[in-house]
């Protein structure tokens, strides 16, 4: 058995996310600019900002403990470790048997998790207002993911991500309700997940309403370019599930040649390009959200989940 | 659950003691007075201790409005406008023993102003319910700078005013902020995310304007008066052109009214168009931001090509204009202003239309109309709480009383209504623009002054500016120079206010409740 071949993809995977996210960060950044009228910063200053920050020393508070100085690292390389395990442009990954998506959404809420404590740690009141406002969002986002998550495994019979893609790209897939439902869900807990708006304003300097800003406002130097970057990596990574999971189209199967690779990359290059334009888009015709509207908007997708899992219990076919 | 008697805000004034039936009125309280002759184009009158006393039961009895409280090193000065008459006054009391009776403990608006006056003068308010220092935060080398200094004690703690209840937070913000915009400290304390209390703490953009006023030579007081507040700096040149014009004696010549007021609304529609981008983009709604600063940049550089500077700063001067706009440039602007007028309608709509941002305005921030009767908040914050005062029409001067404009008001006094009548208000100030063009009298736009043999005198004006009214008032010596000026900012009577309106509001309400405000840290702080 060939061993050399899906560990080099794998890697592969692995450097193109690390490479991609702040691309993807950037050009959200730029399409949104370009909406509004704007020149907007250039697609690449996300690495111009991540090159700088690496080379500043950060800055820590007189009574930061060890968890401060540790969170950066374990919440990049669950974040990093969780993108890996989603199949971008290819099927059949080494990791492939592990990438459960429960296991995914456990990384995303443990570095979620680790992310809060450190912005306590410090004390400052906007760390924990901000942490205070990330659990509360977390607290409905995770319940609905899960019932995301249990939909396909109903549909596919597995929470095996290649498993469902798999199943998905067999004919006996075809179009069902569930799946639909499944999607709006997803899509609803994406912009929670990656403080877009109408839950949280990515762009903001308005302290007193950010959410996940106001978690890394003490954040400086390499720890703050590490978060930032596992920030970038969670834009993706949603975007990677998505495109995935309901567009699973253009994937290279295993062991194919280097020119199938190559098609699988362009085409997931289009999903998230198409992805960045639909967000800019979507976030430009919209203020952002009261902040006690918000369980309202992840009510809507706990809903959709659930009515997605029912549907599938009611009738097979759907 | 947070003992709300605690945050009550502001604590109600104490009826005044005596079982005197109406209050007192300040214009009549004024003829009893020692009438100053010097001073124009309002009356004062010197006051004694008693009658000044008198003055604070009627300002809180609500006959009349504070306009201005200042002080200088031997004695104090009161603005007020009289409503029912239609009429403003200065009263003056002397304070040979370096101290006056609060009006403070009775009329609470008096309060940051009487905090103010003894930091900077060293006069202390008799009875005054705040002892705290206000501007002074002990790093300044001296104490009382303007009075009968004396060594700085160094900075002591400052004590906020205490709220208990169980399950509250303190939320400290500022004075260094995560944007880039001016210092201010803002101390929330809230029940979750409810703020049941917020307290402002100001000063920390003191730059020491009224010390370095006084004996300044006119031209460097008027550039001075020009740099109080950026953002009105027209409408502060005006002021100060008018009260010095007052305290001399002259008027500037018919043209140079127009072309002030002219820059006046220009800067209005300008800093309107500004805000009620910016007040949107606090909701994180940025295409209006965008759509609204092309049309203030594009307002702006024509501007720039009528009088040479983008805000048009030190061109209003003492006697007149600087310089008088060529004509193609101002046929210019007549234009823009008729391509601003046709957007409106699409700001309008896009405000109106998107459901999004209606939920954040309608309803967020409200502030009672009692209280800006109170404070007499001038400027779009007291009239969309329904108070419809406009010193162009209640206190009017060259031009406006020649011009058509309606005054916005409006009754809700939530974020809604400050956004929507800076929009009816932008639209007022086009048309103002269009008729000053097309009405610009002939003749010179500047009068020189007379440098020589000066009369000693004092004026004071009040203008209105895109916040509201702003109050000048100077004293001009033998020799033409500055001896004394005060300058008010309308923030004085909005920075309290802010703190009624985010009673209840939740924290993360409170940005866009201040931007629908947007009171000037520098005109306050001075």
């Amino acid at each position: 058995m060939d061993l050399v071949r899906p560990t080099l993809v794998q890697a592969a995977q692995m450097v193109l996310v690390l490479l991609l996210a702040p691309g993807l960060t950037g050009s959200v950044r730029k399409l949104k600019a370009r909406l509004l009228g704007r020149q907007g910063p250039s697609i690449v200053q996300p690495y111009r900002d991540l090159w700088r920050l690496f080379r500043k020393s950060p800055v820590l508070a007189g009574n930061a403990s060890w968890l401060f100085r540790v969170v950066p690292y374990l919440v990049f390389a669950f974040i990093w470790l969780a993108t890996a395990l989603v199949p971008t442009f290819c099927l059949g990954l080494p990791f492939g048997p592990w990438a459960d998506l429960i296991a995914i959404t456990a990384m995303i809420g443990t570095a979620r998790f680790f992310l809060a404590l450190s912005a306590l740690d410090v004390g400052t009141s906007f760390g924990g207002i901000g942490a205070s406002r990330e659990v509360m969002i977390a607290s409905l986002a995770e319940p609905a993911m899960l019932l995301v998550v249990f939909t396909l495994a109903l549909v596919a019979g597995s929470t095996e991500l290649s498993a469902i893609t798999a199943f998905l790209l067999s004919p006996s897939a075809g179009l069902r309700v569930s799946m639909a439902l499944a999607l709006a869900a997803l899509l609803l807990i994406a912009l929670a997940e990656n403080s877009r708006l109408p839950i949280d304003n990515p762009a903001t300097h308005l302290e007193l309403t950010m959410v996940h800003e106001a978690m890394i406002l003490e954040y400086s130097g390499r720890h703050l370019a590490l978060l930032e970057w596992a920030a970038s990596l969670k834009l993706l990574l949603y975007f990677s599930l998505i495109g995935t999971i309901f567009v699973p189209w253009g994937l290279a199967k295993p062991g194919s040649s280097l020119t199938a690779y190559l098609a699988g990359g362009s085409f997931y290059l289009l999903k998230i390009g198409t992805g960045a334009i639909a967000l800019a888009i979507f976030e430009t015709g919209l203020a952002k959200m009261r902040l006690f509207r918000i369980p309202d908007f992840l009510g809507a997708a706990l809903m959709l989940g659930l009515l997605a899992t029912l549907l599938r219990f009611v009738s097979g076919s759907l | 659950m947070p003992d709300s008697s605690q945050a009550e805000f502001p604590a109600a004034p104490q009826a005044p003691s005596s079982g005197r039936d109406l209050p007192p009125s300040l214009a009549e309280l004024l003829q009893q007075g020692t009438l100053v002759v010097s001073h124009r184009p309002w009356a004062q009158a010197v006051v004694d201790p008693v009658l000044w006393q008198r003055a604070g039961e009627g300002l809180a009895g609500g006959s009349s409005s504070l306009l201005a409280l200042w002080g200088e090193p031997g004695g104090v000065h009161l603005a007020f406008w009289e409503a029912s008459e239609g009429r403003a006054g200065v009263m003056t009391l002397r304070c040979p023993n370096g101290s006056f009776p609060s009006l403070g403990q009775l009329h609470p608006p008096a309060l940051r102003l009487e905090r103010a006056i003894r930091d900077l003068f060293g006069l202390q308010p008799e009875g005054s319910t705040d002892p705290r220092p206000w501007l002074d935060h002990g790093v300044w080398e001296l104490r009382f700078p303007l009075g009968k200094s004396a060594p700085a004690v160094g900075p002591s703690p400052y004590v906020f005013l205490p709220v208990e209840g169980e399950e509250l937070h303190q939320v400290p913000v500022g004075p260094v902020h995560a944007g880039i915009i001016e210092p201010g400290h803002f101390r929330f304390t809230a029940a979750g995310e409810t703020v049941v209390r917020l307290e402002e703490r100001l000063g920390y953009v003191h730059r020491g304007v009224e010390g370095l006023l006084v004996g300044a030579e006119l031209e460097r007081a008027t550039k001075l008066a020009a740099r109080v507040s950026g953002d009105t700096t027209a409408a502060y040149s005006f002021a100060f052109a008018r009260a010095v014009e007052a305290a001399i004696g002259m008027e500037a010549p018919r043209l140079a009214d127009w072309l002030r007021a002219l820059c006046v609304e220009i800067e209005r529609v300008a800093n309107h168009l500004g805000d009620v981008g910016a007040i949107c983009n606090d909701a994180a709604f940025a295409r209006m931001q965008a759509f609204c600063a092309i049309l203030r940049e594009r307002l702006l550089r024509t501007a720039d090509t009528c009088f040479g500077h983008r805000l048009m700063m030190d061109q209003i001067v003492p006697g007149g204009m600087r310089a008088a706009p060529p004509l193609d440039a101002l046929r210019r602007l007549r234009e823009l202003t008729g391509e601003i007028a046709r957007a409106l309608p699409e700001i309008q709509e896009v405000y109106d239309s998107t459901p999004s941002l209606q939920d954040r305005v309608v309803g967020t921030g409200v502030l009672s109309r009692e209280l800006v009767n109170q404070y007499g908040c001038g400027g779009v914050i007291g009239r969309a709480s329904g108070r419809l005062f406009d010193a162009r029409r209640d206190l009017p001067y060259s031009p406006y009383p020649g011009l058509r404009f309606s005054i916005p008001v409006r009754e809700e006094g939530d974020v809604d209504a400050r956004v929507s009548l800076r929009i009816r208000e932008i639209e007022q100030s086009l048309g103002l623009i269009q008729q000053i063009i097309d009405g610009l009298p002939e003749g010179p736009s500047f009068a020189p002054l007379p440098r020589k043999n000066v009369s000693p005198g004092e004026g004071v004006a009040l203008v209105e500016g895109f916040r509201g009214d702003i109050f000048a008032w100077v004293r001009i010596d033998e020799r033409g120079r500055v001896e004394r000026c005060h300058l008010r900012d309308p923030s004085w009577f909005q920075w309290p206010l802010l703190e009624a309106a985010i009673y209840g509001n939740i924290i993360a309400d409170f940005p866009l409740c201040n931007k629908s405000f947007n009171c000037s840290y520098a005109g306050h702080d001075l």
